[in-house]
This record gives structure tokens, C-alpha cells and sequence, in this order.
């Protein structure tokens, strides 16, 4: 256990290393989160009636997006450059590999969606800064990453990747999504854990159970 | 399974499908405030039943082929996700018929229809890893987990369009039934069940012998290659 946790951050390390020296993924993915906002407001015209009601419907598709967007790269060097062999001949467990791209899948998601925050605040006059609300993004992460995580390292190998990763990942995440969205009006209603916290139960549960089980079968993913 | 007994499953699923053509059209009563249209009703619910029963066949056998490796498992599973996404289909636009003179809508995202979509794109999705993988092997493996994967979130899907809302109609047999049926409408029912469910067992198993001899063409031209 111990050892897997070490090889896991280890890999983490390496990612966020790499990511500090060459900026690429965080700042491309945040370019395309703006982009997606920021055309909402014209799909939209926004008033503050219609934000109140999809407001967090908004927020969530333009995270769900980017989320596709930036977990296409999880695995995208380590194909390229062959590291994934490299990594599969490394004798440490497959979990450890698997926990340590998830842990950077999160901190990349977390990022962006903290970045966003005051473009939403600017654009639609909706400030996200409640710790409901922040509460159910931050499960919901967790569990869009459990998923897209183990579903990235299957799209990463195949020739149509950008269309497979949203079309195996988007319907097996719905629950999260409709969790996420649903949670987050309660939040911004100004609802406590009476309005919110079934829904958070609702995300954790999905979160605990899919660590579990992608953790498991990514062996099978990944073995040669 | 061999070619006779493939033969004898078509005559019996083809003479099942007759009388159950005349019992729906036939027998049946009509309902009295839904009119002809709910007797879409004797196809949309064993349909629908079926390709549940598809998925949870495709994810068994997937769990079965992770574990013991065998081509049988995965030939099963293939066959079940090809044919419970046309099973699917079918469950989808009998559904959207039956509800626009009913509801008002062609579509409502309760429980059922909510899961029925989600299982529908799940399948696409295996049927996609497969036709992309960069090899066979590849292919059934990663279409096993796709499977696993997407039977773990039915129950969470389920749980989150029932209270995200919805209407269908309330059960109207077995178990937890409110009202009940005519004996009529019952017994189409059942029939139509049976029906489909050999109507299915024998498109698996044809479905399954061809994706036999697609693979031994496969392993011929990889020989000779």
C-alpha cells in the first residue's frame, strides 16, 4: 500500500513538473474553458432571471467540456514518447499508475475550474464562492476523473480518440453531472446540507465506487 | 450451437411471432382511453425488457472474459451488444411513438428512460472501442471493461433521474402493481414476452456463430498474410 502510494505520487510529481516547465495543458484547456463560457452568453442573452435558473447548467457544461478536452492529453505524452512501456515494465503495481494520473487529472480540473470562477463572476454576475457549492464541484471532479481517467487510457490508443473519450466517458459520468447541476442550484439557492446533501451523497457514492473499480480493471486497459 | 438447431430456433421465434401478432391485433382489447396506440405497449415493454436482459448478459460475460479469457465469453458479449443496441433502438422509438399521443411529448427523462438512453450510448460506445482498437486482442479487452464499467452506473443513473424527476406509468403487473390488467391485455403481455425473448435468444445465437466464422476468416487471412 505504502508503495503504491509512493510510485503514485512519484508519477504525480513528474506530471506537475512537467507541466510547471511547459504550461501547455493547463493554459490551452483554460483558453478553451473561456472560449465555451463566453459563447454561452450569446446563445443565451443572459438575464438575471435565466441565470438563477441555468446558471449552474452553464457552469457544469463548460467544465464537462473542458474536462474531455484536457483528459485526452492525460496520456497523450506518455504515447507519444513511448513511456507508457516504460512505465508498464516499472515493477510497481498498475494502481499506482492509475492513482497518480488521476491525481493529476484532478489538480488540472481543480485548476481550471478555480480559474474560471471570476470569468463566471464577469459574465453572468454568478458568484460560485459558496462552500456548498464548492463542496459538490469538488466531488464531482473526483468522480469525473475516476472515470475519464481509466477511460482516456483506452481512447489514447485508438485513431478516434477525440470522439471516443466523450462518447464512453459523458454517458457512464451522467449521474455525476445530474448530481453536480442539481446540487449546485440547491447551493446557489442558498440551500444547506438539508437541499445539497443528497445529492453530495449521491456524487461520493459514485466517486468511492468508481476509485474502486477503475483502480481494478485498469490492469486490463493497460496490459500488453 | 449447430445450424439445425439455429433453424428450429427461427421456425419457433417465426410461428411465436404470428400469434403474437394476432394476439396484439387481434385479441387484445382496446384500451379505452389510450385507444389503438397502447397497443404499441405489447412491443415497447418486452423490448425493453430484452435489452436490459442484453446488457446485463454483455456485462456478465464481459467480468467472464476478464477472468477466465475465453473467446466464448467475449463472442457472447459481442453478440448481445450488437444486438440489444438494435433491441434498444426498437425500445426507444416504440417509446417515443407511444408517448406523444399519450404525454404530449415524444420523450421524458425519468428513471427508465433515463437508463434505457444511457445503456443505448454505453453500447455504441462498446461497439466503437471495438471497431477502433488497434487490435483484436485490444479490442475485447478494453470492450470488457467498457461494459463493467457501464453496468457499475446503472444503479446511479437510476438513482439520479428518479430524483431529478419524472413521470412513467406505474407498474401494471407482478410485483408492486397498483391497478391490473384485463386478462386479455395480460396475457398478450406475457406472450409477447416469451416472444421476444426467443426472437432474442435466436439473433444471439446467429449473431454468435457468425462472429465465429468472422474470426476464422480473421486467423486465415492473418496465416496467410
Amino acid at each position: 500500500m505504502r508503495e503504491t502510494l509512493r510510485a503514485a505520487l512519484t508519477i504525480y510529481a513528474k506530471d506537475v513538473r512537467l507541466e510547471l516547465r511547459t504550461r501547455e495543458t493547463l493554459f490551452s484547456v483554460l483558453a478553451f474553458a473561456f472560449v465555451v463560457a463566453f459563447i454561452f452568453t450569446f446563445a443565451f442573452e443572459p438575464s438575471p432571471q435565466l441565470i438563477a435558473s441555468i446558471g449552474p447548467g452553464i457552469v457544469w457544461v463548460a467544465w464537462i467540456f473542458t474536462a474531455v478536452l484536457g483528459m485526452n492529453r492525460t496520456f497523450l505524452l506518455e504515447h507519444e514518447r513511448g513511456t507508457l512501456d516504460g512505465l508498464r515494465l516499472a515493477p510497481v503495481p498498475r494502481e499506482a499508475l492509475y492513482l497518480g494520473k488521476l491525481l493529476s487529472v484532478v489538480t488540472l480540473l481543480v485548476a481550471v475550474e478555480a480559474l474560471m470562477l471570476p470569468a463566471f463572476l464577469v459574465l453572468y454576475d454568478l458568484s460560485l464562492f459558496n462552500v456548498w457549492f464548492i463542496a459538490v464541484a469538488l466531488a464531482a471532479t473526483v468522480g469525473i476523473a475516476a472515470v475519464g481517467t481509466l477511460f482516456s487510457a483506452i481512447a489514447v490508443h485508438t485513431r478516434a480518440r477525440e470522439v471516443l473519450l466523450p462518447m464512453l466517458f459523458l454517458p457512464v459520468a451522467l449521474p455525476v453531472l445530474i448530481g453536480a447541476v442539481s446540487g449546485a442550484r440547491e447551493a446557489l439557492d442558498g440551500e444547506g446540507w438539508g437541499g445539497v446533501g443528497g445529492w453530495l451523497q449521491l456524487i461520493i457514492a459514485f466517486d468511492v465506487v468508481f476509485l474502486v473499480l477503475s483502480s481494478l480493471v485498469f490492469e486490463y486497459v493497460l496490459e500488453e | 450451437m449447430t445450424g439445425a438447431w439455429r433453424l428450429g430456433l427461427l421456425l419457433v421465434a417465426g410461428v411465436l411471432v404470428l400469434i403474437d401478432m394476432y394476439l396484439i391485433f387481434g385479441y387484445a382489447p382496446t384500451e379505452r382511453s389510450m385507444g389503438n396506440v397502447q397497443r404499441l405497449f405489447y412491443f415497447h415493454v418486452p423490448v425493453i425488457l430484452t435489452s436490459w436482459l442484453a446488457f446485463a448478459l454483455a456485462a456478465a460475460s464481459s467480468v467472464w472474459y476478464l477472468v477466465k479469457r475465453e473467446r466464448v465469453c467475449d463472442r457472447l458479449a459481442y453478440a448481445s451488444a450488437e444486438v440489444g443496441v438494435v433491441f434498444f433502438t426498437v425500445a426507444i422509438i416504440t417509446g417515443a411513438v407511444w408517448a406523444k399521443p399519450v404525454w404530449g411529448t415524444w420523450w421524458v427523462w425519468d428513471a427508465n428512460g433515463t437508463l434505457t438512453f444511457v445503456l443505448w450510448l454505453i453500447f455504441i460506445g462498446y461497439l466503437m472501442v471495438r471497431a477502433y482498437a488497434p487490435d483484436a486482442e485490444r479490442g475485447r479487452r478494453w470492450s470488457a471493461v467498457t461494459a463493467i464499467i457501464g453496468a457499475a452506473t446503472v444503479p446511479f443513473v437510476y438513482m439520479a433521474a428518479d430524483w431529478w424527476g419524472g413521470l412513467h406509468p406505474e407498474r401494471v403487473t407482478g410485483p408492486g402493481a397498483q391497478g391490473s390488467l384485463e386478462r386479455e391485455m395480460l396475457l398478450t403481455l406475457l406472450f409477447s414476452f416469451v416472444t421476444f425473448i426467443v426472437l432474442f435468444a435466436f439473433l444471439i445465437a446467429e449473431r454468435y456463430a457468425l462472429r465465429s466464422d468472422e474470426e476464422a476468416v480473421e486467423e486465415l487471412r492473418l496465416a496467410a498474410a
